[in-house]
């Protein structure tokens, strides 16, 4: 037998009975900052295999999206900050060690060339539009001389985004069931599968739909490796991580992860892109909202499910 | 250089939980939080039982996560070795207490993050913490362990200690004597 009590009644807010130091803030922000990720990287993809004509949507509709998308997840970071006064103090040292310092950086270098992307396609996307200034015109069109860079430098800045929002909960050792290198590339993969998701919703055409169809396939193909081998990571670890498999293996979080995120946000939408290419006819928007509202999911319950693994105290559960 | 570290006796605490209402008194805790707290943990099968009482708090790790995932240095290493928050460096992003897996911060009402200090204040000026000083059982000995002898240092030579989960690979400085 053995019985742990803390007796002097500890219960600080936020901390105990269960830890509960991050809301919804900081899921919404992971699932935004992947889905960002995953339009930069296929708008930057297409665009230098040369396909600017034919996938419209995907390389110059999408990053219109995601200058907004990135404000509202920055957002959210912020009104998670508890001491919002000072967040101006991540942008006066670099500390390499914290995913969350370099993870400010990669925004800050990703937030403003996403929108000069963006900037260089208004005058594709919108041909009748004419700018009352006409510097912002003229800035426009000399941004369009430097797609090919910007485009290199997307690829890049968005798989370390994707990573990133991964990487940030699978450096603490504290919470076992974050603490999975698997989660980096997991959630990279989730990011770029919502992003063709959402370019799947944009694109009018039918060639584009197909194609973003076929690599979410293998995205979602991957993310189901992934997520397998990551529970075989943690059943083959210490107790602790085995404590955290179980939580989705039995546990509270087994029907919400299993139904929602596995099944109706992996393998469903799944096989509806596998019968719509074999010559069904099934709305695309069916298996791209799926996957958008299963990615969402997998961050809440991840980020939650994290903070309710823990090494010492588990009797306060 | 200090390196200043404790030694806690749980065959000495009877778990009144002195030191946490000192260190509540000394620091100005918040009401409803707390930097130290007193464990029970009994083990073993009647009539063959064990009761282990402790007084737990930050660890003050020499390899700490905390100070590792603060994005902006605010968690930082004192020369002495003492882990410290500076206030108007922490954004309250909340990572170090994620990352703490004793889970010794909590964030304060005024919005930095905030844990045990060692009593910084009062071991500059060569008192021992608050804790350590009202414990009716002596059962605390704190000290310089890079002094060779110091109290904690001939302690921790003479009886065998154990940390709180060692195997997450922290380094804690708050040693339990067995």
């Amino acid at each position: 037998m053995k019985e742990i009590t803390i007796t002097s009644g500890r219960m600080n807010p936020g901390i105990d009975p269960v830890l509960h130091a991050w809301g919804w803030e900081i899921p919404l922000y992971l699932f935004i900052g992947g889905l960002a990720a995953g339009i930069l990287f296929f708008s930057a993809y297409f665009f230098l295999k040369g396909k600017g004509e034919k996938f419209r949507a995907s390389i110059q509709i999408g990053p219109m999206f995601v200058p907004p998308l990135l404000a509202i997840g920055l957002l959210a970071l912020f009104l998670d900050l508890s001491h919002k006064l000072y967040f101006w103090r991540l942008y006066t040292t670099i500390h390499l060690e914290s995913p969350m310092s370099w993870g400010a950086w990669t925004l800050m270098l990703i937030f403003p060339l996403s929108l000069a992307w963006a900037l260089s396609f208004v005058s594709d996307v919108f041909p009748q539009h004419e700018c009352k200034f006409p510097a912002m015109g003229r800035f426009m069109n000399w941004l369009q001389n430097y797609r090919t860079f910007m485009a290199w430098a997307l690829i890049l800045l968005s798989i370390v985004l994707g990573m990133y929002t991964g990487i940030l909960l699978s450096a603490f050792n504290a919470r076992p069931f974050w603490n999975t290198s698997i989660l980096g590339p997991l959630f990279l993969v989730s990011g770029l599968s919502t992003g063709t998701a959402f370019l799947m919703l944009l694109s009018k055409d039918k060639d584009e739909r197909r194609h973003l169809s076929q690599i979410d396939m293998i995205l979602i193909g991957i993310e189901l490796f992934l997520i397998i081998h990551m529970f075989m990571g943690f059943l083959a670890s210490t107790q602790v991580h085995i404590d955290a498999a179980q939580l989705f293996l039995g546990g509270p979080y087994t029907a919400v992860f299993w139904t929602f995120v596995v099944t109706l946000g992996l393998v469903f939408p799944l096989i509806t892109e596998f019968m719509e290419l074999r010559g069904y006819h099934i709305p695309p928007s069916i298996p791209a909202t799926f996957i958008l509202i299963g990615g969402l999911i997998l961050r809440f319950i991840v980020v939650d499910a994290g903070q309710t693994s823990r090494w010492l105290y588990k009797f306060m559960e | 250089m200090a390196r200043y570290a404790m030694a806690i006796d749980p065959k000495r605490c009877v778990g009144c939980a002195d030191c946490v209402v000192a260190c509540q008194t000394e620091n100005n805790v918040p009401v409803g939080y707390c930097r130290d707290w007193i464990v029970e943990e009994l083990t073993g099968q009647y009539p063959s039982l064990e009761l282990e009482i402790r007084t737990e708090r930050c660890n003050h790790c020499s390899d700490a996560p905390c100070v590792r995932s603060c994005p902006t240095g605010a968690s930082h290493y004192e020369e002495n070795g003492i882990v410290l928050v500076t206030h108007n460096e922490c954004i309250g992003c909340k990572a170090c207490i994620a990352s703490c897996p004793y889970d010794a911060r909590y964030v304060h009402p005024e919005g930095y993050v905030d844990k045990c200090t060692f009593c910084i204040h009062r071991v500059e000026e060569g008192m021992n913490p608050a804790c350590v000083e009202v414990c009716p059982t002596h059962a605390f000995v704190f000290g310089d362990t890079d002094d060779p002898n110091s109290e904690i240092s001939k302690t921790l030579r003479s009886r065998k200690s154990k940390t709180l989960i060692p195997e997450a690979g922290t380094e804690p400085n708050i040693f339990y004597l067995l």
